[in-house]
């Protein structure tokens, strides 16, 4: 803040006027206007709402969590029964958001990743096939998109007697996918175990490898040695647990298929929906990623003679990276938030789950506050993840 | 001054806002000056609520919104209706979306004491029971261990479902979508083995919805009590007196042999009762806030409780009176005195 004018020789003090004429504290006083009327406005919508709730004789407080659910969830990466509590079927319904929100930007990725490159193919029916995919997925509401998939899905497959077995021991209902899963055994720990150590080891060979190429610009297999270093150490293990073959297999048992991993149709329809809208605007995005980094560099690095797949990998995509992490991050966003729709083809996700217990306890305030807290919270754990992944792959500009 | 006129725009704006608090009897204080009730029913259950081919809501539980319009309004047309799932219901009538819900919503402690909800009484009594396919080979509900079934969730049917495998000691996955239309396309499309909710909504599911009635079959379990009625919320006792008394006004009229066909003929009546509901002896308007041809209204434009109950759960589900029959006929439905 600037001095104000004092007036020559500080004979005349200053007045009340002085100061509401004075620019600075003006700005002050405006500001603490704005910041009272914001607070007003908060405490009257907090202050109503509790009116409100106490003349309705409508219960507060986040007690009811520790109370029984006694209603069932479909899919459940935890052990939950309708015995379990409230507390517990919010914590399942939000492991099945991140599941989906997972696997959905990853595949999103991948596939997004695919359809952009397509879209700058040099083959006419590629290029024109892509942007046919980019253009229809892209413009439908989302919403629509899971009610097409989980219209399809169920009346696509038979019934749980007549399945279909594509593969050996895989079966496709309309009850969803059932695949055979092995047995749990001590062997699979020590694979695990075995792969986190060769991830280790992969890591410090890259970096020998690295520092080898700098000093003398001889290449290392980097990827083959990787693959044979995490397939050998897992195998190992494997052997060593006593190489357990035991499966679970699904069957038909009752009304119902018993045994394996069951993908249901509601979960395929979740995914498949928010992968496929997700994907056009990724592929969007890789485009113009790509399209970004000026021909020069191609031209450059073809003119050193790398190859179009290493000049690709090493010149172009680490610069059109740089452009196209920011929206990406946008779309990452997008999916996790756009998973909540998976309320309506009756996905058990965190929304779907929270709006039963608001429903059986009367806490709605309670109930999407969690769910407001949790959406915010994932999504900022997605953004900084990201940020971090930008600041490590943008170019170091001199 | 600016200055002055920005901090009185400030006191004033908070003077403003503290005297906006709502206050009791505000809801019937707010029909009156909308001129219409808002009610809360269910998106498409025959027989209880559903909109006709001409885009009317026809159904028992309509009629019960067109009641009480009809008692406070003086038209049972003044209503407008909101259709709503299950998980929706309680947040729009506790935020005051509706002024009241006539969803085949169960009466349980719960919601009464902890939802801030009052509920107006009985109008359905019901049961939840299970709808198979024939094809499955069922005959009884303990024969479905493992079964798959289809549920709407925010119901008492979802919490009484786990409860009775639970007690059985069976297993079940559920398969719980929002909007019953949607559900019933989920079973129907075999994506589950059972579908359960109320018996008569199994009949107007099973009547209504399914490719053919008869693949379908009801199972003789009812492994519940489900006293449905119209709800509203807690803050205008006024309100909830209305709506108790327009609904028992209704199971009264049938009681005394009032029905909208001899209602004008009645109003001649010696009975003392059917003078005290007609308004012909005063008295019972005056109590509930309302004129005294309230009931008359509501006979001569809605119908009595069995005239309701025919026109719609019988036309359109056959379903028999049963436990809904008066209690003079060995059924439940018994109208407090209105006197």
């Amino acid at each position: 803040m600037s001095k104000t004018q004092q007036a020559p020789g500080g004979v005349r003090s200053k007045g009340l006027a002085d100061y509401l004429n004075d620019e600075n504290v003006r700005a002050v006083i405006y500001q603490i206007i704005a910041i009272g009327l914001v607070i007003l406005a908060g405490w009257y919508l907090v202050s109503n709402t509790l009116d409100n709730l106490e003349r309705q004789n409508i219960s507060t407080g986040f007690g009811f969590l520790d109370l029984e659910a006694s209603f069932g969830i479909s899919e459940s990466m935890i052990d939950y029964t309708p015995k379990s509590t409230y507390a517990t079927a919010l914590l399942v319904g939000l492991l099945n958001t991140v599941k989906v929100a997972f696997l959905g930007i990853v595949l999103c990725t991948i596939i997004g990743t695919i359809f952009g490159i397509a879209r700058l193919s040099s083959n006419w029916i590629v290029r024109k096939l892509a942007a046919i995919y980019v253009e229809t997925f892209r413009n439908i509401p989302v919403l629509l998109q899971l009610f097409f998939w989980y219209a399809i899905i169920p009346g696509a497959f038979p019934a749980a007697r007549n399945a279909l077995e594509p593969i050996p021991d895989v079966l496709m209902t309309n009850r969803g996918i059932y695949i055979p899963v092995p047995v749990a055994d001590n062997a699979y720990e020590f694979m695990g175990i075995a792969a986190i150590l060769a991830l280790i080891i992969i890591y410090f060979v890259k970096k020998w490898a690295d520092k080898r190429l700098d000093a003398t610009g001889q290449p290392f297999p980097i990827v083959w040695a990787s693959v044979g270093i995490f397939a050998g150490l897992v195998l190992v293990a494997y052997l060593a647990g006593g190489a357990p073959t035991a499966m679970d297999i699904p069957e038909l048992k009752g009304f119902n298929i018993r045994g394996g991993y069951n993908i249901s149709p509601e979960f395929l329809a979740v995914l498949i929906g928010l992968t496929v809208y997700t994907s056009t605007y990724v592929a969007e995005v890789v485009r113009s990623g790509i399209e970004a980094v000026p021909s020069g560099q191609w031209e450059a690095a073809d003119s050193l003679g790398l190859k179009r797949s290493v000049s690709l990998r090493k010149i172009i995509l680490p610069q059109s990276m740089r452009v196209a992490i920011p929206p990406l991050t946008n779309q990452y966003l997008n999916l996790t938030k756009n998973s909540s729709l998976a309320v309506a083809v009756g996905y058990p996700d965190l929304v779907s789950v929270s709006n039963t217990t608001m429903n059986q306890t009367g806490q709605a305030i309670e109930a999407i506050s969690i769910y407001m807290a949790v959406y915010l919270g994932l999504s900022l754990i997605t953004s900084l993840f990201m940020n971090w992944f930008n600041n490590k792959m943008a170019l170091v500009e001199r | 001054m600016k200055m002055k006129t920005i901090l009185a725009a400030g006191a004033m704006s908070v003077a403003a806002i503290a005297a906006n608090n709502a206050h009791a009897g505000a809801v019937i204080d707010g029909i009156k000056a909308k001129g219409f009730v808002q009610c809360g029913v269910n998106t498409g259950l025959p027989g209880f609520s559903a909109a006709n081919s001409e885009g009317k809501w026809e159904g028992l539980d309509v009629d019960v919104c067109r009641a009480v319009a009809a008692a406070l309004l003086g038209d049972a047309e003044k209503v407008q209706y909101t259709p709503m799932t299950a998980a929706q219901r309680f947040t729009a009538l506790q935020s005051g979306e509706i002024d009241i819900l006539s969803r085949n919503t169960t009466w349980t402690l719960t919601r009464d004491a902890k939802l801030g909800l009052t509920f107006g009484g009985v109008n359905y009594y019901d049961g939840q029971g299970f709808l198979v396919p024939k094809a499955l080979g069922v005959s009884h509900a303990t024969e479905l261990d493992g079964a798959t079934v289809c549920v709407e969730p925010g119901t008492t049917t979802e919490l009484n479902l786990a409860d009775y495998f639970r007690a059985k000691g069976m297993s079940f996955e559920p398969v719980v979508i929002e909007n019953i239309n949607e559900t019933t396309a989920a079973f129907f499309a075999g994506r589950c083995d059972v579908y359960t909710t109320d018996a008569s909504g199994l009949a107007s599911v099973r009547q209504t919805m399914a490719p053919n009635p008869d693949d379908y079959v009801i199972l003789p379990e009812i492994i519940s009590k489900e006293p449905l009625g119209p709800a509203v919320a807690q803050g205008d006792d006024q309100w909830a007196d209305l709506v108790r008394w327009s609904l028992m006004a209704m199971i009264e009229a049938e009681e005394l042999g009032v029905t909208s066909e001899n209602v004008d003929d009645m109003k001649k009546s010696e009975n003392p009762s059917i003078q005290r509901l007609l308004g012909v002896s005063p008295g019972m308007g005056e109590a509930l806030g309302v004129d005294e041809e309230w009931a008359y209204r509501i006979v001569k434009q809605v119908g009595n409780y069995g005239e309701s109950y025919k026109a719609n759960v019988t036309a359109k589900l056959g379903l028999e009176r049963g436990l809904n029959a008066l209690w003079t006929d060995g059924g439940l439905q018994y109208a407090l005195p209105v006197r």
